[in-house]
């Protein structure tokens, strides 16, 4: 780690949940949601928590923002203790989530955003001059006197950008931002957030997603999150170049049969290093990571042998999903769920 | 969006004393805005339904030839039902409902004191009652000509006033305990809707209830508010007090004291319970 002070920095922490539902009446059940997770994000870096839902993502990024404390381990915002120095550290953040509805209706655009920042201590001449910048800048300047409840979705989450910026923070956490988004909206949120840390180099911002194209985008570092553990954690360019010895396919077949015996799963296949399969109405999607172009006939040869043929053949370079895959063994769209052993999510 | 440059300088964030002015006039604007400038039929509503509880009763009174300052304590009773309403409705259950919007998680996350917060809903519910109270009042007085005989003004503020802090005190108070207690806040509401007319003597002297009774509903600060006040507006009714105006001066400031300082342990103690357990901060999804 370089010598760049620290504006996020978690020790360990775990945080355990007690849920209703034991096996007797009365009796708790325990959720791990966090597992030892220790990082380290210096200052004027956008890093990004990449994850499935129920990864851990945004208990994570609640216990940051003072919402919630750890059950064990440390963690510190700016060199403050979130456990400890709790207002201090709310002076200096803000948080924005996916799909937030937080204001009233009845006020508008503006109204809201006044009184947010007045939350924030902030005098009414600098509000006054923030806002009118900030609007244009999002594109909602002549959207400012609708009320809120009039807003589509996107523009909702352009004021809620507006609202966690307005404050000026030195350390923002963005939580799935652009969570139910259309692709236009999620854009241009995407390009606030890159042009925010363009023109705030000290700034630090802290992202959760599950989209790996986002993450890919907009984090100089990230971390791959999964049941409450940090697996890896590096550049997404680093963390594709661990696959570069792999050859990747996307192939689309007829819906795949299920196996009636070991020798017929494409694992078995030589030289074919990983296989996840999604299977959708018509048609079964593989992911195929091999050691080498050469094993590929083999593969096809296998599933046409079992009734399956290729509808389509896509090499592709190594992607961060491709990277989660093989850490974790299972695609990202499939949510984290543990059962049996009174740790789910 | 077009590229983000910030001509403003860096925000400047008060603190202390002046960050809880601003907070708290900040979440009263809403209501205070909502009442008066948006929603009008939140007027017709608030008010037209107590002015026929009102009317209802100054009829059976009428009917069955009850006293006449009956009628002015009917009236009284009447405008103070939309105070007690507001209390239930737009206090005690606003942190559920808040808390249900996505709102609450944001007034933890800032800097701004979560007493300040209750305190601006109070203020703006205040405000957004009064108009209530006084439509109603001012209404029945003149459509049943009722006589008002003011023993002591100065004193009738202060009771009055009293009153005020003693049940907005005891809204926020409520605010923290209704959303504690984990279930729909409107079924906590409807409970105490309805028994408080009774119990604190709406629409009647709460003298006739018996002294214990009495002493019990004395808890609400409406009880002892309106009777100080009904004894103040009908000189000579004294003796259908419960206890002397000066006794219910004293007790509605102890009330005070004690519900502005039992909200802001409750806050402090739901933060920490919500912090800890992380359920009853964060929104249900």
């Amino acid at each position: 780690m370089s010598s760049t002070p620290l504006a996020i920095e978690t020790h360990d922490v775990r945080r355990i949940y007690k849920i209703r539902g034991g096996k007797r009446k009365g009796e708790a059940k325990t959720l791990i949601a966090l597992d030892g997770v220790s990082l380290e994000v210096p200052r004027g870096e956008l890093f990004g928590l990449l994850g499935p839902n129920g990864a851990g993502k945004t208990t994570l990024i609640k216990i940051l923002a003072t919402l919630l404390l750890p059950s064990s381990g440390t963690a510190k915002v700016d060199g403050l203790d979130v456990t400890t120095q709790t207002q201090e550290v709310r002076r200096r953040i803000s948080m924005v989530s996916g799909g937030e509805t937080s204001g009233f209706g009845l006020l508008t655009v503006e109204e809201n955003l006044w009184m947010f920042a007045r939350f924030y201590g902030l005098d009414n001449k600098t509000i006054k001059s923030r806002l009118a910048e900030m609007m244009q800048m999002v594109g909602i300047y002549d959207r400012r006197s609708t009320k809120i409840s009039d807003l589509s979705t996107g523009l909702r989450q352009k004021m809620n950008f507006i609202r966690g910026f307005i404050s000026d923070p030195s350390v923002v956490f963005l939580d799935e931002p652009t969570l139910g988004l259309d692709v236009t909206a999620a854009r241009d949120v995407r390009g606030f957030v890159k042009d925010w840390m363009a023109q705030n180099p000290d700034r630090t911002l802290l992202l959760t997603t599950h989209y790996m194209a986002e993450a890919d985008e907009l984090c100089d570092r990230l971390a791959i999150i999964d049941r409450g553990k940090t697996l890896i954690c590096d550049t997404p360019e680093n963390l594709k170049r661990r696959l570069q010895s792999e050859t990747i396919f996307h192939l689309k077949i007829q819906p795949l049969r299920k196996p009636t015996s070991p020798e017929n799963v494409v694992e078995a296949v030589p030289g074919v290093r990983s296989v996840t399969i999604a299977d959708q109405t018509d048609f079964s999607e593989l992911r195929l990571s091999l050691q080498g172009e050469e094993a590929l006939p083999a593969v096809l040869s296998h599933l046409s042998g079992r009734g399956s043929g290729l509808l389509s053949l896509e090499k592709r370079e190594p992607t961060l999903e491709d990277v989660f895959i093989q850490l974790v063994g299972r695609r990202l769209d499939e949510d984290t769920n543990l059962n049996g052993t009174g740790e789910e999510r | 969006m077009t590229a983000f440059k910030t001509t403003s300088p860096p925000a400047a964030k008060a603190t202390g004393a002046t960050l809880f002015w601003r907070t708290m006039w900040a979440r009263a604007y809403p209501r205070i805005v909502g009442s008066l400038i948006r929603e009008r039929s939140w007027l017709f509503f608030e008010t037209v339904l107590p002015l026929a509880a009102t009317v209802s009763y100054v009829f059976v009174y009428q009917a069955v030839g009850a006293p006449e300052e009956y009628v002015g304590f009917v009236v009284l009773g009447g405008a103070m039902t939309a105070f007690w309403l507001n209390i239930l409705w737009a206090m005690a259950s606003q942190l559920y409902w808040d808390k249900e919007g996505g709102n609450l998680e944001i007034y933890v996350l800032s800097p701004g004191p979560l007493m300040a917060i209750l305190l601006g809903m109070a203020v703006g519910g205040f405000v957004m009652t009064v108009t209530r109270a006084a439509i109603i009042l001012i209404v029945c007085s003149l459509a049943f000509s009722v006589t008002y005989t003011i023993s002591s003004v100065p004193l009738l503020i202060a009771i009055f006033v009293l009153t005020m802090i003693a049940l907005y005190g005891m809204g926020m108070m409520f605010a923290a305990v209704f959303l504690a207690s984990g279930r729909e806040a409107w079924h906590l509401a409807n409970l105490l809707q309805e028994p408080i007319y009774l119990a604190s003597g709406f629409y009647f002297p709460v003298r006739a209830l018996g002294f214990w009774v009495a002493a019990a509903s004395s808890l609400i600060p409406l009880t002892l508010g309106m009777d100080g006040m009904r004894q103040l507006l009908f000189a000579g009714d004294a003796t259908l007090g419960f206890l002397s105006v000066e006794v219910e001066a004293i007790i509605l400031l102890i009330l005070s004291v004690f519900f502005l300082a039992a909200a802001r342990f409750m806050l402090t103690k739901l933060e920490e319970i919500g912090r800890r357990e992380g359920r009853l901060i964060e929104r249900r999804r």
